[in-house]
């Protein structure tokens, strides 16, 4: 071997007569747009090696060129399915930055909005989750019952998953008449139907076996891992941005956040499910507690600009907190903005929660853990 | 006479300008100006007590507080925010190009999931690194010691924040590249020289 250092990036690597090296993915349909490294000694795993980045698309350095409302449309890709809550605390930022109020209903429909779109996005992971645990019901089901909130922000944005619905200062565009009826009839139908999940999910024994005690996470080692989200209220910590840290309407809204304390793929993969339980129930308070009319926006300046100053916001996404730091030097386009999401947040558990998993098992650790792949390469 | 003629002018040269549209604006921008939250502000002043001239408080708002320090500092105030003010993880390590300064700025977001008083808190820390003009990532002198031992969430930002900018962390264990391919060799992608194609 040559003696000149290799530059930083870069590594050789020793081979174990005993330890096999595996790479899942990056075209492995059970490990998303991502590649895990995994060493294995037999049918248990060594250590695990996430490598992400292959679906990495600058959506950091695309908004240091444009303005702060083209920035919209960009900015909600990283996850399509949760674009509503991905775009939330850019344009809370913005809203900041440029001293905006927001209209009472136009908070309201916000929160509607990002609830629906929780339900959607975890709808989603669950049919992901149940196909690779090899439940096929559990893909047909969310897959079709997602449907019913699709078509309800459809008639709410006119998109069915890029809504691009939140601009600073509001909303695009109010909601059709006679929406909250509607609404109201598709969250109790949509409701009793997830109730129904459990009989067939997560009171199934086979479930149980596969994902009890399986990659535990303790209290102290999520908090100190900082992880987020579902994976962070499974291990027992009672935190939802939501409820800490208010923002438009949620602060008048009664919510009752889900924790279990096991901090297992099991418990890892009810919260979200719990979630959606608790969404209907900020759905129907929000729908009942909304100003019926009212102006859903103020009126922007044509490219605005910020001043010199910058701003932190966070809300609580499908996968967790969602922070964006946008930082604004007196100029229409924002000097730098940087999404710190879930997913990335929830990514340095992985080796941890894999070792020591059988191979088999890797699915249903790796996708309790409710992460993107997407979403973490931004 | 002249007095009541007088006021009436008084009374209605304030509501003319409030009623229309610049004021709101104006209002909404006033409280965090002349009103400085007292728990921050608490905050605030216990770091500032304990390190004096070493740390600059950038700002004090709501729920928010933005401290700076040098380098050679940072390793000292992060321990101290963690033993002492509780906070636990860091939620986002952010790597700021100011080519005109010849700086790069790395702004820690820390939280707290420990302290119920913090919960809705996040102080930023922020510290300096040189920047050089022709880069040469973990080989020039723009290096920064890592914080991965005072809170292990750091890692895989600081990961991030090497390869997208060229701050090499002194200390962090796994510097690899994380987001980018592996033989990368063009500048870093997110300092404010690298162009995107086309624009």
């Amino acid at each position: 071997m040559s003696s000149t250092p290799l530059p930083p990036g870069l590594q050789i690597e020793k081979v174990d007569e005993r330890i096999m090296t595996l790479n899942v993915g990056p075209q492995h349909p059970g490990s998303g747009h991502m590649r895990i490294i995994v060493k294995i000694d037999g049918d248990y795993i060594v250590s695990a090696d996430p490598d992400p980045g292959y679906v990495h698309r600058g959506e950091e350095k695309m908004a240091e060129y444009r303005n702060y409302v083209l920035n919209i449309p960009h900015l909600e890709r990283p996850v399509i399915h949760d674009s509503c809550n991905v775009l939330y605390p850019y344009c809370l930022g913005v809203e900041e930055l440029l001293g905006l109020e927001v209209p009472e209903r136009a908070k309201y429909l916000r929160v509607i909005a990002s609830e629906l779109n929780r339900c959607v996005y975890i709808q989603y992971w669950l049919a992901i989750y149940g196909i690779f645990l090899g439940h096929s019901t559990m893909f047909m089901w969310p897959a079709g019952d997602r449907e019913l909130y699709i078509d309800m922000l459809e008639k709410m944005t006119g998109a069915r998953v890029t809504h691009s619905f939140f601009i600073p200062g509001g909303i695009r565009n109010d909601v059709p008449a006679n929406f909250e009826d509607m609404l109201l009839k598709r969250v109790n139908y949509f409701e009793k139907r997830i109730k129904e999940y459990a009989a067939i999910f997560y009171d199934n024994p086979i479930l149980i076996s596969r994902t009890r005690d399986a990659g535990k996470l303790s209290r102290e080692d999520a908090i100190r891992l900082g992880t987020t989200g579902s994976t962070l209220r499974a291990s027992g910590v009672n935190f939802d941005l939501r409820v800490k840290e208010p923002y438009d309407a949620y602060g008048e809204l009664d919510i009752n956040v889900p924790t279990l304390k096991e901090g297992d793929a099991y418990a890892r993969s009810k919260i979200p499910w719990l979630d959606m339980l608790e969404s209907c129930n900020i759905i129907r308070q929000a729908v009942q507690k909304m100003p019926k009319s009212g102006s859903v926006r103020v009126k922007l300046k044509p490219n605005p600009k910020g001043g010199n100053d910058e701003v932190y916001k966070r809300v609580e996404s499908g996968r967790g907190s969602l922070g964006c730091y946008v930082v604004s030097r007196n100029a229409p386009e924002p000097y730098r903005v940087k999404l710190s999401v879930g997913s990335f947040r929830n990514l340095i558990c992985m080796p941890y929660l894999l070792k020591g998993e059988k191979l088999g098992n890797m699915p249903a650790v790796y996708w309790s853990l409710n992460y993107w792949p997407v979403e973490a390469d931004r | 006479m002249s007095s009541s003629e007088t006021t009436p002018v008084q009374q209605s040269a304030p509501p003319a300008p409030q009623s229309s549209a610049p004021p709101a604006p104006s209002e909404s921008k006033q409280p965090p100006v002349k009103e400085i939250p007292p728990f921050e502000k608490s905050i605030a002043d216990k770091i500032e007590s304990q390190f004096g001239s070493k740390v600059k408080i950038d700002f004090v708002k709501p729920l928010r507080i933005r401290i700076k320090t040098s380098k050679e500092d940072v390793l000292q105030v992060a321990k101290f925010v963690r033993d002492e003010m509780h906070y636990d993880h860091a939620e986002s390590v952010t790597g700021v190009d100011f080519p005109t300064e010849k700086e790069i700025e790395v702004v820690y977001h820390l939280g707290s999931y420990t302290d119920p008083q913090l919960a809705n808190q996040v102080l930023a820390l922020a510290t300096r690194a040189p920047r050089e003009e022709n880069p040469n990532p973990g080989f020039d002198s723009t290096r920064l010691p890592s914080l991965r031992d005072i809170f292990y969430s750091v890692e895989f930002h600081e990961r991030e924040c090497f390869e997208m900018l060229g701050v090499y962390f002194d200390g962090h264990p796994d510097n690899r590249r994380l987001l980018l391919p592996e033989d990368w060799a063009d500048l870093p992608p997110l300092r404010k020289d690298f162009r995107n194609k086309g624009r």
